[in-house]
């Protein structure tokens, strides 16, 4: 039964799959990325790129803003996780949090564009206190603070399974043996948590790279990343070539990330 | 393992059912001719009554289809595979369809209504012959300005933007022909503007406007400038209409040093299928009659003279969406600049959203 052609047959359908919508896709990108309009080979895309001093700054600012977006939905969601961990009602803790993930994306866009505006909600209660309108739309803040929201769902989960695998008794001999709290956190808690931690970041940091829509909704484009680049170069000026560029890099950029934080937990490993 | 069969079969059927209900309402209104015609033009852009009434007279069954970009039609067409017997591009992008060899001719004198279009709209630098485009609706782009925090009155040119006043409260349209258009008309340069220099010296005004704009925006404007989320927004007439009609405290201004100019055109593309029908439709939509209650339903201006005359006076004596001569005669159409220009504008445009702030 177990024979060799059914499990070629088997994977048929999956490796079809990878072929189509992911190995040719990144071929033709990268295709682009290494011609000019007129299908000649040449890295003057590539040249443009780092010799130009808004596509640097807009990486810049890409990197920035993603570092800035993981690092803040990190310290508010590994406290949150470690608590779920010791609560009665998990399932249903879980639940709440999972919930806003079930939304679009673009309807929480405008469900903050009617909380943040300056007759929106938050506004209208600080109007209570005689507080006038705060430009809080179209603010790097609002930007930051709603990619946060939207992101902490993605960070709480793997922190929250990787804490809950930890075994109870390594945390109580710890104690025991005379650990402080933050020794157990440093040297037990925290390397054993990290995978969850890792692939929260990579769920995070990657896709935080190119966000576009917010830096529109929310940002006013007041806030630009690559995304709004490639959007520009495809579907404005269709310089698909230098848009494809970009996005090579892009992608370059998040192998990076993705090799950087997968090295780190050998290291950790060694270590203990 | 059960369930999930009875959970594969409800959502199968439920499918089924919306399936035919979709068929059901989407039948032709005439059946007994096959042929059909079909229509690409933006969202909201045809009184849809029209279509009723065109297919009640011809019998053609006309399949609409909509776009949001002239960027999006033109790539949607020119990667065929595509059967518009009509398509709806701004002027610019009827020039780069035509240097593309993506759209047929067409004769004006088999159109008997095209005597009803205006002088001044018809036979533009676009197309001079009217050879491959007829005038659909034509707007400016101006400046939309709320009067509770703006007296009346008190913009007329463009250079009133960059007043301290407006500290954080304007928004712009996210267009970079326009927004770097109206930078370089502010310096007395022409919105065609080839020469890198001058388009250097309009960003470094545009800079300048950085601290006044709160955001750069598309759609969503109309909404903002509704719940007056800003004082002034910088966008073409057509939106300007449809948020005057949800808040009576804004107001509309074309500068009087110059502006835009556009016009939306019915065009032919070379994959029609029906091109009878694709006459008889624009020359149904030329109609007077027609023409008027097509610009009452869109709220843009007519370039057709004789539909004008039928307007009611609340409309066609409004000098905001039909300018009077001595601002009309300062107006400026878009030309085609060629790729290289038309990504310099760009680049120009996205290094002021991120620098001007």
């Amino acid at each position: 039964m177990n024979s060799k052609k059914t499990k070629v047959l088997f994977m048929i359908p999956y490796l079809l799959w990878i072929i189509l919508f992911v190995i040719l896709p990144i071929l033709l990108i990268l295709w682009y990325s290494i011609t000019d309009s007129s299908q000649h080979l040449t890295l003057v895309n590539f040249e443009e790129f780092f010799t130009n001093g808004t596509f640097l700054r807009m990486m810049l600012n890409s990197f920035w803003y993603a570092f800035l977006i993981t690092l803040v939905t990190l310290i508010i969601s590994y406290p949150a996780a470690y608590y779920l961990t010791r609560m009665k009602n998990q399932q249903l803790w879980l639940l709440l949090i999972i919930l806003p993930t079930w939304i679009n994306l673009l309807l929480k866009a405008y469900a903050f564009i009617g909380l943040l505006s300056n007759s929106g909600l938050v506004n209208q209660f600080l109007g209570l206190f005689g507080i006038s309108p705060v430009n809080i739309l179209f603010t790097d803040f609002a930007f930051m603070f709603v990619a946060t929201y939207i992101e902490i769902p993605f960070m709480i989960l793997p922190i929250y399974n990787a804490i809950k695998e930890i075994n109870p008794v390594i945390i109580q001999a710890s104690e025991d043996l005379g650990a402080s709290k933050w020794q157990t956190f440093k040297y037990v808690l925290w390397p054993l948590s990290w995978p969850g931690v890792e692939s929260g970041i990579q769920a995070i940091f990657i896709p935080s790279l190119s966000l576009f829509m917010l830096t529109r909704l929310i940002g006013g484009n007041r806030v630009i990343t690559l995304g709004t680049a490639i959007e520009e170069y495809f579907m404005t000026t269709m310089n698909w070539n230098m848009g494809a560029t970009i996005g090579v890099i892009l992608i370059i950029l998040m192998v990076a990330v993705m090799i950087l934080t997968g090295s780190k937990i050998k290291r950790k490993k060694v270590e203990l | 393992m059960k369930k999930i069969l009875y959970a594969v079969a409800a959502i199968l059927l439920v499918c089924l059912g919306l399936g035919y209900e979709v068929s059901r309402l989407e039948q032709p209104a005439v059946k007994a001719k096959k042929q059909s015609l079909i229509i690409y033009n933006w969202g909201d852009y045809l009184d849809p009554a029209l279509i009723k009434k065109f297919e009640h007279q011809t019998g053609y069954h006309i399949i609409y289809e909509t776009f949001d970009s002239n960027e999006a039609m033109y790539t949607k067409i020119k990667q065929g595979g595509t059967a518009y017997d009509i398509a709806v591009p701004s002027e610019y992008m009827v020039t780069k369809m035509e240097k593309a060899h993506l759209l047929d001719k067409i004769d004006p004198n088999k159109l008997s209504n095209f005597k009803y279009l205006g002088n001044s709209f018809i036979h533009q630098s676009f197309d001079k012959k009217n050879e491959f485009s007829i005038p659909y609706f034509w707007g400016t782009l101006g400046i939309i300005y709320n009067d509770k925090f703006v007296r009346p009155g008190s913009i007329t040119k463009w250079d009133d933007l960059w007043s301290k006043k407006y500290r954080n409260n304007i928004l712009l349209v996210d267009s970079a022909r326009d927004i770097m258009g109206f930078a370089l008309v502010s310096l007395g340069y022409s919105m065609n503007t080839t020469n890198l220099l001058k388009l250097r010296l309009a960003l470094t005004k545009l800079n300048g406007l950085g601290s006044n704009v709160k955001a750069v925006i598309a759609d969503e404007m109309k909404m903002y400038m509704v719940q007056n989320e800003a004082a002034i927004g910088v966008s073409w007439s057509g939106e300007a209409a449809d948020m005057m009609a949800n808040n009576s405290h804004l107001h509309y201004v074309v500068p009087k040093e110059g502006s835009n100019l556009w016009f939306d055109n019915f065009v032919i593309p070379r994959t029609a299928k029906n091109k009878k029908a694709a006459y008889a439709f624009i020359n149904f939509m030329l109609d007077p009659k027609n023409a008027a209650q097509n610009a009452e339903y869109v709220g843009y201006a007519t370039p057709n003279e004789a539909a004008m005359k039928l307007l009611p006076k609340s409309i066609k004596n409004d000098k905001q969406f039909y300018p009077d001569p001595s601002t009309l005669k300062n107006l400026q159409v878009y030309r085609d600049l060629g790729p290289k220009v038309t990504q310099a504008y760009n680049d120009l445009f996205l290094e002021f959203k991120m620098y001007g702030r």
